[in-house]
C-alpha cells in the first residue's frame, strides 16, 4: 500500500470510531495489505487521537490465546496503544453505548512498569524486575470493522481492536504471585461465565510482555516506566451491552468490576 | 421409585461392569429400558459397587461429575451426578496409566476434599462442608465413559458409575481456610503444551458446593459421607482427550503439580 492509502485508512478508522460507524474489512478492499501496512495504518489512527488531545498511557497485547490465534490463522500476538481516554476507574460506569459499537469484555492481568524496557534481548527476568505491580483488569475490546469480520491485518490496523479498560482494586508485587497458575473467575450479572488461569496467554502473561518489549525494540520503541501494559485475555471474549454488570477475581491479585451503560 | 425388577437391575449391573473391566463400548442402558428411573440407575451403580466390595475391593473415595453448567449443557444433562472410587482406580503421582485397560479416556483437573467428620444430607450446605473438611489436595481424574462416543443421558451415566476409571492425587495439601478455592487456578499441559486452564469456581461456583450436593444426593438413599472420605469435586477444566504416549502435567496455583504418563 502506498503512503496515501495508509493515511486514508487510518483516517477512516478514526472517523469510524468517533462516528460509531463500522467499516468493511480493509483486507477485502486491499488484498495486498501487509502486517507492516497495518501497523502504519494504526499509527495514523493513533496520530489522529493524539491530535484530538489524547495522551498515550500504555500498550496492550492481543491475540494471545490459542483459540484466537487459530481463528485468525496467525501464530503471534499483536499490539496496540492505550490512551487516557480509554481508562476507567473501578466501579465507575463505562459508557459503551455512546463510545463503542460491538463491545466484548476480556479479563486480563495488567502490568505497571517502574523501569523502561527496550528490546531486543529482553527476558522474563527483565520484565519482572521492571514491573512495579500487577493489577486485575477488564479490557472491553471493540472493532471498527463490521461484525468483527477481521483478519489479522484488520485488527492490527484498528489499534488491536482496543476499546476501553478498567483497572481493579489492588496492585500486587509480581513476586508475590505465580502469574502462570493464578486463576481467574469472571461473572456476568451474577453468574460465573468463565474461568481461566495465567497460562492461557502464551503460557504466561510475562511471556506476553516480553514479546512486546522485544517486538517494539525492533522499531526502537521502549515500554516506559509508568506505563500500563495489558497482557492479554485469560478467558473467552464476552459480548456486553448497556445494563450488564461484570466482575472478575484473580487468585492472589484481586478483583475488578464494571457497570456498562 | 424404581420401575425395573431386581433381575433387570442385576442384568444391567453385569452389562455395565463387564464393559468397564474388559474395556469395550456399550449402548446406553436407557435404550434397553426406556422406562428406567434415576433410582433404578443408582441401583445399578450401587449393585456394581456391592459386587466389587464382595470380591475384596475397597472403596477409596467418591467423585462428582458433570458439575459445570457448560458440561451439563454439552452432555445434554440437567443435574450433576456422583460415582465411587475403587482401590484399583488409584494411580501413583508420576505413574503410568495403561491405555489397553481403557476405551477412550479423557482427563480433568480437579480439587479433592478429604473430610474429618461425617456429612449426611438432606440440608447439608457449604458451611457444613467447610467445618467437616480436613484438607484439600489436587487431583486429576481420568474418565472413560463406557458409552460409544461419550454419548449418554444422565441415567445412563449414573449406571456407568459416572464414567469413573482412574485418578491421581498429589501435589500439596492445604487447609481450606488458607486458600481461596474459587480463584485457585489450574493449568493443564499435555506433552508440554497448555491445553486448558481454569479456576475452582468452574465447579458449581465453589467446589465445596459440590461436596454438599454429594451429601444431599447420598442422603436421599439414606447414605452418608463418612469421616476420612476422599472426594473429587468435579472438573475445573474441560475434559481433554489423551492418547498413548502422552505425558500430562497439571499445575495448581500454590499447590504443586500432578504428572502421569499414558502408555
Amino acid at each position: 500500500m502506498d503512503k496515501q492509502q495508509i493515511q486514508a485508512c487510518g483516517d477512516e478508522l478514526f472517523d469510524a470510531m468517533v462516528q460509531r460507524k463500522a467499516l468493511r474489512p480493509l483486507t477485502e478492499r486491499f488484498s495486498e495489505i501487509t502486517l507492516d501496512d497495518a501497523y502504519n495504518i494504526s499509527l495514523r489512527m493513533l496520530e489522529r487521537r493524539l491530535d484530538a488531545g489524547e495522551r498515550i498511557i500504555g500498550k496492550k497485547i492481543g491475540v494471545t490465546s490459542k483459540a484466537v490465534q487459530n481463528m485468525l490463522n496467525v501464530h503471534q500476538p499483536d499490539f496496540g496503544y492505550l490512551t487516557d481516554a480509554m481508562a476507567f476507574s473501578q466501579g465507575e460506569e463505562m459508557p459503551i453505548s455512546t463510545r463503542l459499537m460491538q463491545p466484548r469484555a476480556e479479563g486480563e492481568i495488567a502490568f505497571i512498569l517502574k523501569k523502561d524496557l527496550l528490546g531486543p534481548g529482553i527476558t522474563n527476568a527483565d520484565v519482572l524486575a521492571a514491573t512495579e505491580c500487577v493489577m486485575p483488569c477488564f479490557e472491553v475490546v471493540d472493532s471498527r470493522i463490521e461484525n468483527w469480520q477481521i483478519k489479522i491485518q484488520d485488527t492490527i490496523a484498528d489499534n488491536a481492536s482496543c476499546g476501553l479498560f478498567v483497572l481493579g482494586d489492588r496492585a500486587v508485587d509480581p513476586r508475590k504471585v505465580d502469574l502462570a497458575t493464578c486463576g481467574m473467575v469472571v461473572e456476568k450479572n451474577g453468574s460465573v461465565i468463565s474461568t481461566g488461569a495465567g497460562a492461557a496467554a502464551l503460557g504466561s502473561p510475562v511471556n506476553c510482555v516480553t514479546w512486546l518489549a522485544n517486538t517494539l525494540g525492533h522499531f526502537g520503541i521502549p515500554l516506559k516506566a509508568g506505563e500500563v501494559i495489558l497482557s492479554g485475555s485469560l478467558v473467552p471474549l464476552e459480548p456486553v451491552q448497556a445494563g450488564d454488570f461484570m466482575s472478575l477475581s484473580i487468585g492472589g491479585i484481586g478483583k475488578a468490576s464494571v457497570r456498562f451503560v | 421409585m424404581g420401575n425395573l425388577t431386581r433381575a433387570q437391575i442385576e442384568e444391567l449391573a453385569t452389562y455395565c461392569e463387564e464393559a468397564e473391566l474388559k474395556a469395550y463400548e456399550i449402548t446406553k442402558v436407557t435404550e434397553k429400558y426406556p422406562e428406567m428411573t434415576y433410582e433404578d440407575a443408582f441401583d445399578v451403580q450401587w449393585e456394581v459397587r456391592r459386587r466389587k466390595e464382595a470380591r475384596g475391593h475397597k472403596i477409596v473415595g467418591m467423585k462428582m461429575g458433570l458439575t459445570s453448567w457448560a458440561k451439563m449443557a454439552q452432555m445434554g444433562v440437567e443435574h450433576p451426578c456422583y460415582g465411587y472410587l475403587v482401590d484399583y482406580f488409584s494411580v501413583p503421582e508420576g505413574g503410568e496409566i495403561k491405555m489397553d485397560e481403557l476405551i477412550h479416556p479423557k482427563i480433568e483437573a480437579e480439587i479433592a476434599f478429604v473430610t474429618k467428620a461425617p456429612l449426611k444430607g438432606p440440608g447439608v450446605h457449604i458451611g457444613d462442608v467447610m467445618r467437616a473438611t480436613d484438607f484439600i489436595i489436587p487431583a486429576v481424574e481420568v474418565i472413560d465413559s463406557r458409552y460409544k462416543d461419550f454419548k449418554f443421558d444422565l441415567k445412563s451415566v449414573i449406571a456407568d458409575n459416572s464414567s469413573s476409571t482412574r485418578f491421581i492425587t498429589g501435589g500439596r495439601m492445604a487447609r481450606l481456610e488458607d486458600v481461596d478455592v474459587t480463584t485457585l487456578g489450574v493449568v493443564m499441559e499435555i506433552n508440554g503444551e497448555v491445553v486448558a486452564t481454569g479456576a475452582g469456581a468452574a465447579v458449581l461456583g465453589h467446589p465445596a458446593a459440590s461436596v454438599a450436593m454429594l451429601a444431599n444426593m447420598l442422603g436421599e438413599r439414606g447414605e452418608e459421607i463418612p469421616a476420612g472420605t476422599f472426594i473429587m469435586t468435579g472438573g475445573i477444566t474441560a475434559a481433554v482427550t489423551v492418547n498413548r504416549g502422552d505425558s500430562i502435567n497439571i499445575r495448581y496455583q500454590d499447590l504443586g503439580t500432578i504428572s502421569a504418563k499414558f502408555v
